[in-house]
C-alpha cells in the first residue's frame, strides 16, 4: 500500500514539475500574442489579462500590414525555405546513394569529406562567401541564401540518408537490374520512396534554422525586395521600438507561420529525433 | 570475350550522383572555409590586397585595443557556454528522465510544449524577453511583486553585471527542448530487461536512474555537450537582436559573433574590416577544432559503451 502511495505521489510531482515548466516554455508567447490584440492603453495597464471588448483593438496589426511588407517577407522566406530544402533533400539522396550502394575508391574519403560539415559551422567563411557572392553576382538575390542553406544542409544530410539507403533491401535492387532498369531509375523508383520517411527528418530538421536564420539574409540579401521574414521582422521591430502596438503585432505575426508548420509537423519533428536519427 | 567487357567500365552514374552535393558543398562551404583562412594572411594598403603574413593575429592579440575586445569576448563566450552546460543541460535530462517514465500521462502534450521555444527565430524571442524584462512595461516587476520580491527586481539587460547571464538564460530557456529530446531517446533506448533486473535487486525510482540510467546515456551527454559548445561558439543571433551589434551595455555581452560581425562591417566610426574579420573568424574556427578534437580524442574514445 504504501508503494501505491509513493507512486501516486511520484506521478504527481512528476506532473508538477511538467506543467511547472511547460508554463515557463509558453508564457512568453502567450503574453505576446494575447498582447497584441488590445489597445496600447490597456497592454500597459493590464499585461495579462486577455482581450476583452474594452480593450481589443487590431491597430498594430494596421500598422504592421500598411509599413511593412510582411507578405513579400514571407514569400521569400518561403521561396528560399522550399528552394533549400529541395536542393538538399535532392542532392544530399543522390550522393547518400552513391556512398551506400556502390563500392569505389575513395568512398571512405567522401564519406568523411562530406561529414566533415557536420561540425564545422559554416558561418566561419562568412567573409569570403560575401566576397563570392558580390563577384559571381549573386548578393541581394534569394540564390545566395538557397545556396548557402543547401551547402550547410547537405552534411548531415548525406549522412542520415545514407544510413537509411543501407538498409534498403539488394534483392530489390537487383530485381530492378535484372528487369534492365538503369542505376538511375533504381534510384528514384525504387530506393527514394522507400527512405521518404528519412525525408522528411531531414527536411523538418533543416527546415527551422533555415526559416529563423538571421545572419546570412543580414549580410547576404539585406535589400528590401530580398528580405526574409525573419531579418524583415528585425528590422521592423527596430524601427517600431516605441510603437508597442505594432512590435507586438510584428512578433505574432512572426510566430503564426512557425507555429503553423510546427502543428503540422511535430510528429515528423520529434518521431525523427527519437528514432535516433542523429547519433 | 572482347577486351571491353573484361574490363569493368567506369561507372559514371557514380560520379552523377555525387557530383551535384560535391560541387555545392565544396564550392558554398569548403573553399570558402579555406579562403577565410587565407584572407586572414592579408591586408589592404591603397585598395590593394598585401600578404603580410601573421601580422593581422599579432595585432588581434598584442594590440591592446583589439586583444582587450578579443579576450572579453571570448571570456564573454565561455561564460554564455559554462550557463548552457549547467542549467540548460541538466534541466533538459531532468525533464527527459520524467517524461520517460512509463504510463505518463500527456507525455506528448508536455514534449511538444517544451520543445515550442527552440522553433522559434532568435528575433522573436530576444525581443518577446525585452519586453518582458522591461522596466517600462512591468510584466516581470509586476510578478515578482505579486510573490513579494519585488525588491529582487533589476533592469537585468541593462546592467552590465547582469546582462550576459540574462541572455544566456533566455537562450537555455530557447534551446531546453534539444537536450531534452535526444536524453528522452536515449532513455527510451534502454531495454526494459536491464531495468526489471535492477528492480529485481530493488534498485528503483531514483536510485534507478542514477546507477543504471544516467551511465547508460553518458555518450549522448557527451554529444550534447560537444553540440552545445559549437552552436554557443557561433552564436550571434540572440545578442544581436537583443541588444544589437554593439552588444551592450558597453560590450558586457559582446561574444565572439558579435566581435566578428563589428569587425567585418564595421560600425559607427569604425570601418569595416574583412581581413580582420577573417583573422577572427580563424581563430573561431582555431577554438571550434580544439573542442571538437578534445571531444572526438579525449571524450567519445575513452567512453564505455553498450550494445544492447
Amino acid at each position: 500500500m504504501s508503494i501505491a502511495r509513493q507512486n501516486r505521489l511520484n506521478t504527481f510531482a512528476a506532473h508538477g514539475a511538467l506543467i511547472l515548466y511547460t508554463l515557463i516554455a509558453m508564457f512568453p508567447v502567450f503574453v505576446i500574442v494575447i498582447n497584441s490584440f488590445k489597445t496600447r492603453k490597456a497592454i500597459f495597464r493590464e499585461p495579462l489579462a486577455l482581450p476583452n471588448a474594452d480593450s481589443f483593438s487590431l491597430i498594430g496589426y494596421e500598422t504592421v500590414l500598411k509599413q511593412g511588407d510582411f507578405f513579400l517577407y514571407f514569400q521569400n522566406s518561403m521561396i528560399v525555405t522550399v528552394g533549400s530544402l529541395f536542393f538538399i533533400l535532392l542532392f544530399g539522396s543522390m550522393a547518400a546513394f552513391a556512398l551506400a550502394e556502390y563500392r569505389f575508391k575513395g568512398n571512405l574519403i567522401m564519406g568523411l569529406y562530406l561529414a566533415l560539415g557536420i561540425m564545422i559551422p559554416i558561418r566561419i567563411g562568412t567573409v569570403a562567401i560575401l566576397e563570392m557572392m558580390v563577384q559571381t553576382g549573386l548578393v541581394n538575390t534569394l540564390w545566395a541564401l538557397i545556396l548557402v542553406y543547401t551547402a550547410q544542409g547537405l552534411p548531415l544530410a548525406v549522412f542520415i540518408l545514407s544510413e537509411f539507403m543501407r538498409q534498403v533491401s539488394d534483392d530489390l535492387k537487383n530485381a530492378g537490374r535484372i528487369d534492365g532498369l538503369s542505376e538511375y531509375r533504381i534510384f528514384f523508383r525504387l530506393v527514394l520512396p522507400l527512405v521518404r520517411p528519412a525525408m522528411a527528418t531531414v527536411a523538418v530538421f533543416n527546415m527551422i534554422p533555415i526559416w529563423n536564420d538571421l545572419w546570412f539574409p543580414l549580410i547576404l540579401a539585406p535589400a528590401e525586395e530580398v528580405k526574409t521574414l525573419t531579418l524583415g521582422s528585425q528590422v521592423f521591430i527596430g524601427q517600431f521600438v516605441t510603437d508597442w502596438n505594432a512590435v507586438l503585432s510584428a512578433l505574432s505575426l512572426a510566430i503564426l507561420p512557425v507555429m503553423a508548420l510546427y502543428v503540422v509537423f511535430s510528429r515528423q519533428l520529434i518521431r525523427g529525433i527519437t528514432s535516433g536519427a542523429v547519433k | 570475350m572482347s577486351k571491353d567487357q573484361a574490363k569493368p567500365k567506369f561507372r559514371w552514374h557514380i560520379v552523377v550522383f555525387l557530383a551535384p552535393a560535391v560541387l555545392v558543398y565544396t564550392a558554398v562551404m569548403i573553399y570558402p572555409l579555406f579562403a577565410t583562412l587565407r584572407l586572414s594572411l592579408f591586408t589592404e594598403v591603397g585598395q590593394e590586397r598585401v600578404y603580410v603574413g601573421l601580422q593581422n593575429f599579432r595585432t588581434l592579440f598584442g594590440n591592446a585595443f583589439w586583444s582587450e575586445q578579443f579576450w572579453n569576448a571570448l571570456g564573454n563566450n565561455l561564460w554564455f557556454f559554462v550557463v548552457h552546460m549547467l542549467v540548460q543541460n541538466p534541466i533538459g535530462i531532468a525533464l527527459a528522465a520524467i517524461l520517460s517514465q512509463p504510463k505518463l500521462r500527456f507525455a506528448s502534450f508536455y514534449r511538444s510544449a517544451i520543445f515550442i521555444p527552440t522553433i522559434l527565430s532568435f528575433v522573436i524571442v530576444g525581443f518577446a524577453w525585452k519586453l518582458i524584462l522591461s522596466p517600462i512595461w512591468g510584466i516581470a516587476p509586476g510578478m515578482l511583486d505579486a510573490v513579494g520580491l519585488k525588491s529582487l527586481y533589476a533592469p537585468w539587460l541593462g546592467k552590465e553585471a547582469y546582462a550576459l547571464t540574462t541572455l544566456s538564460l533566455v537562450s537555455v530557456w530557447q534551446f531546453v527542448g534539444i537536450p531534452m529530446m535526444l536524453i528522452y531517446a536515449a532513455l527510451l533506448s534502454i531495454p526494459d530487461e536491464i531495468l526489471e533486473a535492477a528492480e529485481v535487486d530493488g534498485i528503483t525510482g531514483l536510485s534507478a536512474f542514477w546507477k543504471i540510467k544516467l551511465p547508460l546515456i553518458l555518450p549522448s551527454i557527451g554529444i550534447i555537450s560537444i553540440l552545445t559548445f559549437v552552436a554557443n561558439f557561433n552564436a550571434f543571433d540572440l545578442i544581436y537582436a537583443a541588444q544589437g551589434a554593439l552588444a551592450g551595455p558597453d560590450f558586457s555581452t559582446d561574444i565572439l559573433g558579435t566581435f566578428m560581425y563589428r569587425t567585418f562591417f564595421g560600425f559607427q566610426l569604425q570601418l569595416g574590416d574583412p581581413h580582420m574579420g577573417s583573422t577572427i573568424a580563424s581563430a573561431m574556427f582555431a577554438i571550434i577544432l580544439i573542442g571538437v578534437c578534445i571531444y572526438l580524442f579525449g571524450i567519445q574514445s575513452r567512453m564505455r559503451r553498450y550494445q544492447f
